[in-house]
């Protein structure tokens, strides 16, 4: 239960770490909190042979609001954001998952980036960077670039970052009116991983029906699942229970394709896939009649 | 690839000065090279809480942290906690009175999740107490006298408070 050798490297600047990940590519693995990277370490699941410690770089940590998103510098802890008056303000999603992330213990080392570059599919992130529709900046020696939340996971713990990025910022764009957004899940013990979990978000015109909607699922595929049918059944309707039944029938029966796990077997994951749509719907529903 | 490190770490208010391999878990860090045996290693992969610690003030797991991240930083162990060794931490008094541990191996990973979580809550419910120390498993207790330790716990520092 320990880790393997490797090359340690702590830049103290972006400018040093992303010349350190020109240099070793795929080798390199940016160490971010480590929530997962060292119990795979441990176990010698994983054992890169150059470690990037990102935890010395000023610029890969801040929250802040220029333009229509909140910004988040890939390593600002989870903990942070958790408790940032900017998220919990403008980016109402975001803020009601952080807590749901394990538990305090991992929320103080773990980073919102490094959350989002791991790309497990029982994760708490990936569903809401989905959902909202957040950008990725991702950044080499050479060149930046941003990607879509649609195009960044790329399958099982798998993202479309190349060997020479590192992701340095995430945009996630602030609340929009007539808006509610929910996210909930089911876990055996508050903090372990969710059996099933979704975010939600509806947008309801000026006579009250649905005009626009989001689900977004979490440990049922292999990356977050956008139930695109499920939403798309939504629009035009009215926000009441038949509706959102139906979306929940849609999105655990089409949308999904759960692979079952030591907790719950598929049809158990489809089940609370199903019931936690219907409450995800109603209580978004609730906060986009009361946004202004 | 045998490279080592030189770090400086302030554990429970003491400079230490070593060179360590950068695989070197901090957990096995505290045991081994400071000598500090109170932070146990349970699972090693960071689910069963039992190596939690303060890092800068908030609890970590130092066995899903390296030895050369707490380099400049401070860490405070269970050994930290009281202010000698008949003059025990109010929330250890606490366990101790109301049955807070068994076997007790689970215990200093516990205390050290406690201590910050009853600084910023003077007056938790039972429900939330449960929450606090959902990341900690205890395979004796089943957990209620924990719970009542923490309760106990709240009332002794208000008490010291006032």
């Amino acid at each position: 239960m320990k880790p393997a050798p490797f090359e340690y490297h702590a830049p103290t600047s972006l400018e040093a770490a992303l010349e350190l990940k020109a240099q070793h590519g795929d080798d390199g693995k940016p160490l971010a909190g480590g929530q997962s990277l060292i119990p795979a370490m441990n176990f010698r699941v994983a054992q890169p042979s150059v470690l990037i410690d990102l935890n010395h770089v000023p610029e890969l940590r801040h929250i802040n609001k220029p333009n229509g998103a909140v910004h988040i510098g890939s390593m600002t802890l989870q903990s942070t954001a958790e408790h940032d008056a900017l998220v919990a303000e403008h980016t109402p999603l975001l803020y009601e998952a952080i807590p749901n992330i394990a538990h305090p213990q991992i929320r103080n080392r773990g980073t919102v980036g490094g959350s989002l570059a791991h790309a497990d599919p029982a994760s708490e992130l990936p569903v809401v960077a989905l959902a909202l529709g957040a950008k990725f900046r991702a950044q080499s020696a050479k060149a930046e670039r941003w990607i879509e939340a649609k195009d960044f996971f790329a399958g099982l713990f798998a993202t479309t970052l190349q060997p020479d990025e590192i992701l340095t910022e995430i945009a996630f764009p602030t609340k929009t009116p007539r808006t509610g957004y929910c996210f909930t899940e089911v876990a055996r013990r508050h903090g372990d991983y969710a059996m099933a979990g979704l975010a939600a978000i509806v947008e309801l015109d000026a006579n009250q029906t649905i005009s626009a909607a989001k689900l977004v699922y979490l440990n049922v595929g292999d990356g977050p699942v956008d139930a695109a049918s499920a939403a798309a059944s939504l629009i035009g309707k009215a926000p009441d229970a038949p509706a959102f039944k139906e979306a929940g029938r849609i999105a655990s029966q089409e949308d999904m394709s759960p692979y079952g796990n030591v907790h719950a077997t598929p049809e158990y994951q489809r089940h609370l896939s199903a019931v936690l749509t219907e409450r995800a719907l109603a209580k978004a529903s609730e906060g986009a009649k009361a946004a202004k | 690839m045998s490279q080592t490190l030189p770090i400086s770490v302030t554990v429970n208010g003491k400079a230490v000065e070593k060179s360590v391999e950068p695989r070197l878990l901090l957990a096995d860090f505290i045991r081994h090279e400071v000598g500090l045996t109170g932070t146990h290693v349970g699972c090693e992969h960071g689910v069963c809480g039992a190596c939690t610690i303060l890092f800068d003030g908030k609890p970590v797991r130092s066995c899903i942290m390296l030895a050369v991240q707490a380099n400049g930083h401070e860490i405070t162990t269970v050994e930290g906690l009281a202010a000698s060794e008949d003059n025990m931490h109010p929330i250890q008094n606490a366990f101790w009175e109301a049955h807070g541990l068994q076997c007790g191996f689970c215990t200093p990973g516990i205390l050290m999740t406690l201590v910050p979580f009853l600084e910023e809550n003077k007056d938790p419910s039972e429900a939330e107490v449960r929450e606090a120390i959902s990341g900690n498993l205890c395979r004796c207790t089943g957990y209620q006298h924990i719970v009542d330790a923490t309760l106990l716990a709240a009332k002794k520092l208000n008490e010291v408070a006032e």
